[in-house]
């Protein structure tokens, strides 16, 4: 039982990460409100940049934001400062789950004016007919 | 235009041209044919010599600007990412002469918005079989769907909605393969195909490496539509604009395919895919005849050409994903091939299809009577195409469903050879319901006098051409599978 | 074996596939499209004839297609057995043409170019399974035969027409694809490919029986062109096609490529002394046998003429391969010369049937009585007809079933004797009362019969011809009994 708790307080970080990435997922199958389940699909990207960016993370390391000509002097201590490089790329992720946002969005704009509804059964019906 | 930058030229073509189409083809429609087809005829030909430059003196790899890997992103052309440029530029050139005709008809006034995205899809699809990079694919693979969700979305009726859904399930997909991307560096520390590759056999951590083959396979596995997570493809595939059905058809879901081929091999090595776990190899082959089965089975039971092909495609894609799980040479000369010649024989049914939709506005069956005597050119290519799915010597199908049967024979996965032969047999029903109603008339109306109203002559010629390339590559077998194909299995086959 | 490399059997092949092309083009003046048809066939029949010389002196011709496959390149060559298949083929389409001609023409018949055309491919394909060299141009030219034949058989495009072209093509194609196609793999997996060579390719490739014994059976049912039982069914099926269709297709081509595939995988792929070492000679057979003795009494049953025809047809099929099963020297010479005794046999009775179509509009034997005193010349060719597929000397039929008949006594296979004793009687009886009611009863309503003369003469003349060459082939069956003997013993 220690041993359990010992790795979930450690990790707790992948845990949060694991619960969130859940919630997306349900939003996105579960819900019937077609928004909710974007919604579901954002919390899901962001779960998962999270993990990334939480792989740079460094005991007790300043961020990585440097002056020039101190680097320049004396080096750069890499095991003081947190791993910039995740970050980088997440950018990167992030540019690309608004992308699909906003083109979910658009996607539901017309939905909705050609409906009248955002929700899944009523838009099912509707076709039904 | 130093010869060792031509293949990026091949991508930025496209892509610059894409924001000239929507710049220009506001101000007039005359713009959109000679910048469309001017660029991906220049893409064709940069890519056919980069194919002869590979062919003749190896692959390479390319930095891209000069940021040295691992942390600057690299491009990879070699045989197997050279072949799949060419053919991704050729089908596309195809394919736009055809959707500049059925673009002009289906979204009038709104062409330019929609080459703009065609053109970018394209981008993306030549920058998906470049990249070296793990993260890099993620990115390019998000840019070549985002696209898609537009173009399909450009359709009628239905279509927003499917796209949607394609929205839902593609993003799960991707997420799926970045969460295993994210395993990797947290393992490795690293982005870099290569450097993975290095450091992988090193590190003992095994249970979260192969946490990370998983999610990356099961998210491409979503992207490519592979039984039974397909779900998404049929409706998206059958109500997108016809012009973008003729590109996203025969060319995504083969380079997901491509893309599942290089994850496999560049980042994990044959022995921990292959060896170290059996029941694994075993079981995805199973997976992938079971997918073969349905698949076939649902296209039996539509009532429209389009949907009927749709399925088709998700059978299709079980052959080559257990072509490649075989764990054999001659199935994964196979499914290279297949690749290469599914591509084709989609290109040439959808360009039919999209023929055929541009006369007679419907693919219903019921709508389809006569139709060999009223459009015999398209016909006669629908029917090489249909013969190629079938498997019929001398056209493309037959040779690597050859390779894919014998690869099946020779590791013992008897059920994967009864499933394509069983797919086989479904394509041949299917096909020839088709022929039957297009060839026979309606009952009482026995010589029937149905005008000849073929397709428009831009439309007619992309088709003839794929139709004869189905044979001529058929026939040319040998020397493609000898000169290239060979070369490009990944080292350990 | 000398075989030169010569691009004429590709000519042979290829005339009449080009020929389609004037053939589809001329379809507004039917005379010149008619006589692009009988160009075509005599340029076939002289490309063969002049490959002929090498083969009778033991030599033969190559040609490499494409190299499509690691071993297996589509290639062809002629060699005595090819020949033989080949110069049946060829002679009969010439007077299945002109025989067409007429008949099409007699009747009025819709879309003349595309049967034409269609036909003209066909026969391509004939040619083709002839001279393939290996299995898979073998398997190529097999398939492009049953394509190139559906619009045949669904000509009259009415509904009749439409099922029988789904069965037609379910059983070919299900078959071929589903049965020959994994067979054909198998032996590439065992022996690397898959070439004809005389004495066969299997034996050393460390096969079991029951492998090699699956794979046999899987090529006999896999080629359902041959009308084996169970897959026979589409043999009566296919005769709602016009009978220039019928007859020669179905009565020559068609089957006899099924035929001969099996011919070649038994002594091509397998060879008759493997088949001895492993006592498979018993399964092809049994087989065969059942499928002889079924169809020889359900023709008893049959009272349309072409459908009669149509059972006789598969239980001759049989002989061939029951010959050939026997795997003695007289018995497999016997099953090689049926294809052609046969082929002139039957496409003379075809003929006929035609012809009484035409000249009296009549398709049932009880309809026939009295006829033969209006159509004598008809009859008579008739009689030729069924007396050399019963086996009766003077007609060639009589030297295929003697040579059966010696096979099976000095193989001391009695019970196939009893099979072929059985099988001609029955054949006699379902053959011999046509000709004697035609000849010797009188008419049911004579009233209506008045006007009944004589067949065209384009129908009459090849119907004559061909029987008199089932009577002139008992006198000189040399070629054909030297080609017969250069195959099997080389």
């Amino acid at each position: 039982m220690d041993m359990v708790l010992a790795v979930i307080v450690a990790k707790y970080n992948y845990w949060v990460y694991v619960v969130l990435m859940m919630i997306g997922f349900y939003a996105m199958i579960g819900k019937r409100n077609l928004v909710k389940k974007l919604i579901g699909m954002n919390i899901f990207q962001t779960a998962i940049i999270l993990m990334f960016v939480s792989a740079g993370v460094k005991h007790g390391a300043k961020i990585p934001i440097l002056d020039k000509y101190e680097v320049l002097k004396h080096g750069v201590d890499a095991t003081g400062v947190v791993n910039p490089l995740p970050h980088v790329l997440m950018l990167t992720a992030i540019v690309v789950a608004v992308s699909i946002t906003g083109v979910a969005l658009a996607i539901l704009l017309r939905i909705y004016r050609e409906y009248g509804t955002l929700e899944e059964d009523e838009i099912l019906e509707k076709l039904g007919k | 235009m130093s010869a060792s930058n031509l293949h990026m030229y091949v991508m930025i073509a496209p892509l610059l041209t894409a924001f000239f189409v929507n710049l220009l083809g506001r101000r007039s429609r005359a713009w959109l044919a000679p910048l469309t087809l001017g660029s991906l005829a220049f893409s064709s030909l940069a890519s056919l010599v980069v194919l002869g430059r590979v062919v003749r003196s190896g692959g390479y790899r390319y930095t891209v600007g000069n940021w040295t890997p691992p942390f600057g992103i690299e491009l990879v052309v070699d045989h197997l990412s050279a072949l799949m440029l060419v053919l991704i530029s050729l089908v596309a050139l195809a394919a736009t002469l055809s959707a500049l005709k059925s673009a002009e008809q289906e979204l009038p006034g709104r062409e330019h918005l929609f080459f703009t995205l065609y053109l970018i899809l394209i981008a993306g699809l030549m920058g998906l079989v470049l990249t070296a990079d793990a993260f890099n694919l993620y990115v390019l693979l998000e840019i070549t769907s985002i696209t898609t969700y537009g173009l399909i979305a450009m359709g009628k009726g239905r279509a927003p909605l499917a796209s949607f859904n394609y929205i839902i399930m593609g993003s799960i997909g991707a997420c799926f393969y970045l969460l295993g991307v994210g395993y990797l560096y947290l393992m490795t520390g690293t982005l870099n195909m290569a450097d993975i590759a290095r450091i992988l056999p090193d590190i003992s951590g095994g249970a979260a490496v192969a946490t990370a083959l998983a999610f990356m396979l099961v998210g491409l596995w979503v992207k490519m539509a592979l039984f039974p997570l397909h779900g998404w493809l049929p409706s998206a595939y059958s109500l997108a604009p016809t012009g973008a059905a003729l590109l996203v058809a025969p060319l995504m879901t083969k380079v997901t395919i491509y893309l599942m081929v290089r994850v496999m091999f560049s980042i994990f090595s044959v022995d921990y895919l292959f060896l170290q776990n059996p029941l694994v190899q075993s079981g995805i082959v199973w997976a992938a005849a079971i997918g073969i089965v349905c698949a076939s089975a649902l296209a039996l039971a539509q009532r429209n050409l389009k949907r009927m092909l749709t399925y088709i495609i998700v059978a299709e894609v079980g052959y080559m994903v257990g072509g490649v799980w075989l764990a054999n040479s001659t199935g994964m000369t196979g499914a290279l091939l297949h690749i290469v010649n599914d591509a084709l024989m989609t290109l040439c049914l959808f360009l039919a299809a999209a023929a055929i939709y541009y006369r007679l506005g419907s693919l219903d069956f019921d709508r389809l009577q006569g139709i060999y005597r009223k459009m015999p050119v398209t016909m006669a290519a629908f029917t090489v195409g249909a013969f190629s799915m079938i498997g019929v010597p001398p056209t493309a199908g037959f040779f690597s469903k050859w390779y894919l049967i014998l690869g099946g024979i020779e590791s013992g996965h008897w059920e994967y050879v009864a499933a394509l032969l069983f797919s086989s047999l479904v394509n041949a029903v299917l096909f020839f319901r088709i022929i039957e109603i297009g060839y026979f008339f309606k009952s009482g109306e026995h010589h029937g006098h149905e005008l000849r109203e073929e397709a428009p002559l831009l439309m007619q010629v992309p088709l003839l051409i794929s139709a004869v390339a189905l044979i001529v590559i058929g026939l040319g077998s040998g020397p493609l599978v000898d000169s290239v194909i060979r070369m490009a299995l990944p080292g350990g086959f | 074996m000398d075989y030169q490399t010569s691009i004429w059997p590709l000519a042979a092949i290829l005339i009449s596939l080009l020929g389609a092309i004037p053939i589809m083009l001329s379809g507004r003046s039917p005379n010149l499209r008619e006589s692009w048809t009988l160009l075509a066939a005599l340029g076939k029949v002289a490309i063969v004839v002049a490959l002929l010389p090498a083969v009778l002196a033991g030599g033969g011709y190559e040609f490499v297609i494409a190299e499509v496959l690691p071993g297996v390149p589509l290639a062809l060559r002629v060699d005595a057995m090819g020949m033989f298949f080949a110069l049946v083929a060829s002679i009969l389409w010439f007077f299945t043409s002109l025989y067409s001609i007429g008949y099409m023409r007699a009747l009025k018949e819709h879309a003349q170019t595309r049967y034409f055309a269609s036909f003209a491919v066909a026969i391509s394909a004939t040619i083709g399974v002839a001279f393939a060299a290996n299995l898979l141009t073998l398997y190529l030219f097999y398939e492009m035969l049953s394509l190139s034949t559906y619009p045949l058989v669904t000509h009259e495009q009415n509904a009749e027409a439409r099922t029988s072209g789904r069965k037609y093509l379910t059983y070919i194609l299900g078959t071929s694809i589903g049965l020959a196609l994994p067979a054909m793999l198998i032996v590439y997996a065992l022996t690397g490919t898959l070439d004809f060579k005389s004495g066969g390719i299997l034996a050393g490739s460390g096969a079991s029986p029951q492998v090699l014994g699956l794979v046999l059976v899987l090529f006999l049912f896999g080629f359902a062109k041959s009308g084996i039982m169970p897959f026979h069914g589409w043999l009566p099926a296919a005769m709602v096609a016009p009978t220039p269709v019928s007859s020669f297709l179905h009565g020559v081509a068609v089957v006899k490529v099924g035929v001969f595939s099996i011919l070649r995988v038994i002594f091509h792929i397998f060879g008759a002394d493997l088949l001895l070492d492993v006592n498979l000679g018993v399964v092809i057979t049994s087989i065969a046998s059942i499928t002889i003795l079924v169809a020889s009494l359900v023709a008893l049953t049959q009272d349309n003429l072409k459908r009669r025809l149509a059972y006789s047809t598969i239980g001759q099929l049989s002989y061939m391969i029951l010959g050939a099963g026997m795997l003695s020297a007289a018995g497999m010479t016997g099953g090689l010369l049926h294809i052609a005794m046969h082929a002139f046999g039957k496409i003379t009775l075809f003929f006929c049937a035609g012809a009484i179509f035409v000249a009296a509009g009549k398709k049932y034997i009880s309809q026939m009585d009295g006829l033969g005193r209006q159509m004598p010349i008809t009859y008579l060719a008739f009689m030729f007809g069924s007396l050399s597929i019963i086996g009766m000397p003077p007609l060639g039929g009589f030297i295929s079933k003697w040579n059966l008949v010696i096979g099976a006594v000095s193989s001391d296979q009695l019970l196939l004797l009893v099979v072929l004793l059985v099988s001609s009687l029955l054949n006699a009886a379902y053959f011999l009362p046509i000709v004697y009611r035609g000849f010797f009863a009188r008419a049911a309503d004579p009233v209506f019969d008045e006007g009944i003369r004589e067949a065209p003469l384009f129908c009459l003349i090849p119907l004559s011809m061909t029987a008199c060459a089932s009577l002139a082939l008992f006198f000189y069956p040399d070629i054909f009994l030297r080609l017969a003997q250069l195959a099997l013993f080389p």
